[in-house]
């Protein structure tokens, strides 16, 4: 019996060019180059190397957004995922994290799983909630924010290094996991791997393939509204000094002129 | 006047600095009423009376510490369907996110994370966030269901405010379902007797230019010289100078403090994600273009290991 693998990935902008809103206060995509989530690349690896340690499964990746998501998807089957899915519609402009989760759990439900794995966070949102929204949807157990991670015998195991403890968890499977960025390196494609993924499958769904109504997704379906947005004035330039030998008495002096020792 | 539910995080009753925050932006919204999960109730109760709970509910049950977040899902989610509250307000740790984001959905309600400050508007609370690295600050607002917010750490002044504090007992039963993740062993982390990283007031932080965990030491006597938490950036935690529960940056933690100290550290963009909001910002580095210098209230171009044990020395000659 295969074990099915579905890793959900996401097509973030760059963190390094600028970002901004558009006029309806959603992420401005147009203007910055996208690329996979870095946070993502950690799920895809963990994933190949479930898949690697397992006699038999499959990994597909699925992603939710514009057409340029398929860049993501593309990243992650030259990395060695088997084969994508991207639901892709009109009606999916400025859905929030809520109505994200809807989507991604109809097509997972679709795609049947085993085994969800997620990156800890987005780099352009970064709540980190998506993981625990699609263990709630599912009705699976949540195994996050793990550092390490394992699946045999049905069973996933992993390490959770939480801020006060760290803990080892169990859960049998399906299941939803997330990983963090110690969960070890991601691999580079190779050009094997970049020139094969061009012909392995990517499956295109619409909200109708899914029974998602357009009302619980968008900009208008959201569960959440940005009423404003403004871009944080400029720190006024600070003081810099150069140490001469009394950099760190200047700098005592500025700490205890603001109060601080 | 409407009751906001703020989900209290405590270990073993001592109830940490952020609920109290949390208590503080509830008042601006309703009557709080605390939920405390756990044991040591009572002693819970009493601090956050002082801090405005009209009412604490309360629960223990052995599935909280065997089982993963969900059966406190199961908790907060009877609370809720007891109180019918305007708001639910956890604090923005990992699990208290988790646990918003699944008791959103059971109760068909939207969620907002990460918030830095909360007040009362016409449709709601407002919640407002720092996002894209702290370059633009948004307000939000659910727009369905009773919202449920998750803040940040040090996004308000804890206040006195005294309150009834009385304790009821909830009921609480908790789903088989719940019972998926199975917490097999739990290792509390050892105490560094130092301010926990997200709730200081001051965080210094070493990064590249520390140059190995030999020489971590010069930061740690710097920041207990403050009182201050010690933080450190990817390139020291990916070297293995410093733990990873350390680490300050998007795919770490992400601080807030009165003063952030950065002390060999460049400033890349994911660095800045989590210090950015920092209220006073100082920065130490030998190489006058590195970016952090762009965001510092003040900045020594110079080597850290002349200018951090200097300024050490002359903390502690001023402390007496």
């Amino acid at each position: 019996m295969s074990l099915r693998i579905v890793v959900c990935v996401k097509y973030v902008p760059d963190a390094t060019g600028d970002r901004h809103f558009a006029e309806d206060l959603t992420v401005d995509r147009d203007d910055v180059d996208g690329l996979l989530s870095e946070l993502d690349e950690y799920a895809v690896e963990q994933a190949l190397q479930i898949k690697e340690a397992a006699d038999d499964a499959e990994i597909t990746v699925l992603t939710v957004g514009p057409e340029d998501a398929n860049d993501a998807l593309r990243k992650a089957l030259s990395m060695g995922a088997d084969k994508g899915v991207h639901v892709e519609d009109d009606d999916l402009h400025g859905t929030d994290a809520l109505g994200t989760s809807l989507v991604l759990a109809k097509a997972i439900e679709k795609t049947g799983y085993d085994l969800v794995v997620c990156g800890m966070a987005s780099t352009d949102g970064g709540m980190g909630v998506l993981p625990a929204l699609l263990a709630e949807r599912l009705n699976v157990p949540q195994v996050t924010q793990l550092s390490e991670v394992a699946v045999a015998d049905g069973k996933v195991t992993g390490r959770r290094d939480g801020d006060t403890a760290t803990e080892q968890l169990e859960a049998a499977l399906p299941a939803v996991v997330s990983v963090t960025d110690q969960s070890g390196e991601a691999r580079y494609p190779s050009f094997k791997g970049i020139m094969a993924a061009k012909k392995k499958p990517v499956e295109s769904l619409e909200l109708d393939d899914l029974d998602v109504e357009a009302d619980e997704v968008g900009l208008e379906g959201a569960w959440t509204a940005v009423d404003e947005a403004t871009e944080r004035p400029a720190r006024t330039a600070g003081t810099i000094v150069k140490d001469e030998g009394e950099g760190g008495k200047q700098l005592a002096e500025f700490l205890a002129g603001q109060k601080f020792i | 006047m409407a009751e906001v539910l703020v989900y209290v995080d405590h270990v073993d009753g001592a109830v940490r600095k952020p609920t109290l925050e949390l208590l503080t932006l509830a008042r601006r919204v309703g009557e709080p009423v605390a939920v405390h999960l756990g044991a040591n109730a009572e002693d819970a109760a009493k601090v956050l009376g002082e801090h405005g709970a009209v009412k604490v509910l309360t629960a223990d049950a052995p599935e909280f510490a065997e089982y993963l977040v969900a059966p406190k899902v199961d908790a907060l989610q009877s609370a809720y369907d007891a109180v019918s509250p305007a708001a639910v307000l956890l604090p923005s740790s990992t699990e208290g996110k988790e646990i918003a984001a699944r008791l959103a959905v059971r109760i068909g309600s939207g969620i907002i994370t990460d918030a830095v400050d909360l007040e009362a508007g016409d449709e709601g609370p407002v919640a407002t966030q720092s996002v894209f690295a702290a370059s633009f600050t948004t307000k939000s607002r659910v727009t369905k269901g009773t919202p449920v917010i998750t803040v940040k750490p040090n996004s308000a002044a804890p206040e006195a405010a005294p309150a009834a504090g009385t304790v009821e007992q909830l009921a609480v039963t908790v789903a088989e379902s719940s019972k998926g993740t199975k917490i097999v062993l739990r290792t509390p982390r050892e105490s560094t007797g130092r301010p926990e990283l997200t709730e200081a007031a001051i965080v210094v932080s070493g990064g590249r230019g520390v140059n190995g965990a030999e020489n971590f030491p010069v930061i740690e006597a710097l920041a207990d010289s403050l009182g201050a938490a010690v933080g450190a950036s990817r390139a020291a935690v990916d070297a293995g100078w410093y733990p990873h529960t350390s680490q300050v940056g998007q795919t770490g933690k992400s601080v807030s403090p009165q003063l952030y100290i950065a002390a060999g550290i460049s400033g890349a963009i994911q660095h800045r994600a989590g210090m950015q909001t920092s209220k006073t910002i100082v920065a130490i580095n030998k190489d006058a273009e590195a970016p952090i210098f762009d965001l510092v209230d003040y900045g020594v171009v110079g080597d850290l290991f002349d200018v951090v044990p200097a300024l050490t020395e002359a903390v502690k000659a001023r402390k007496g």
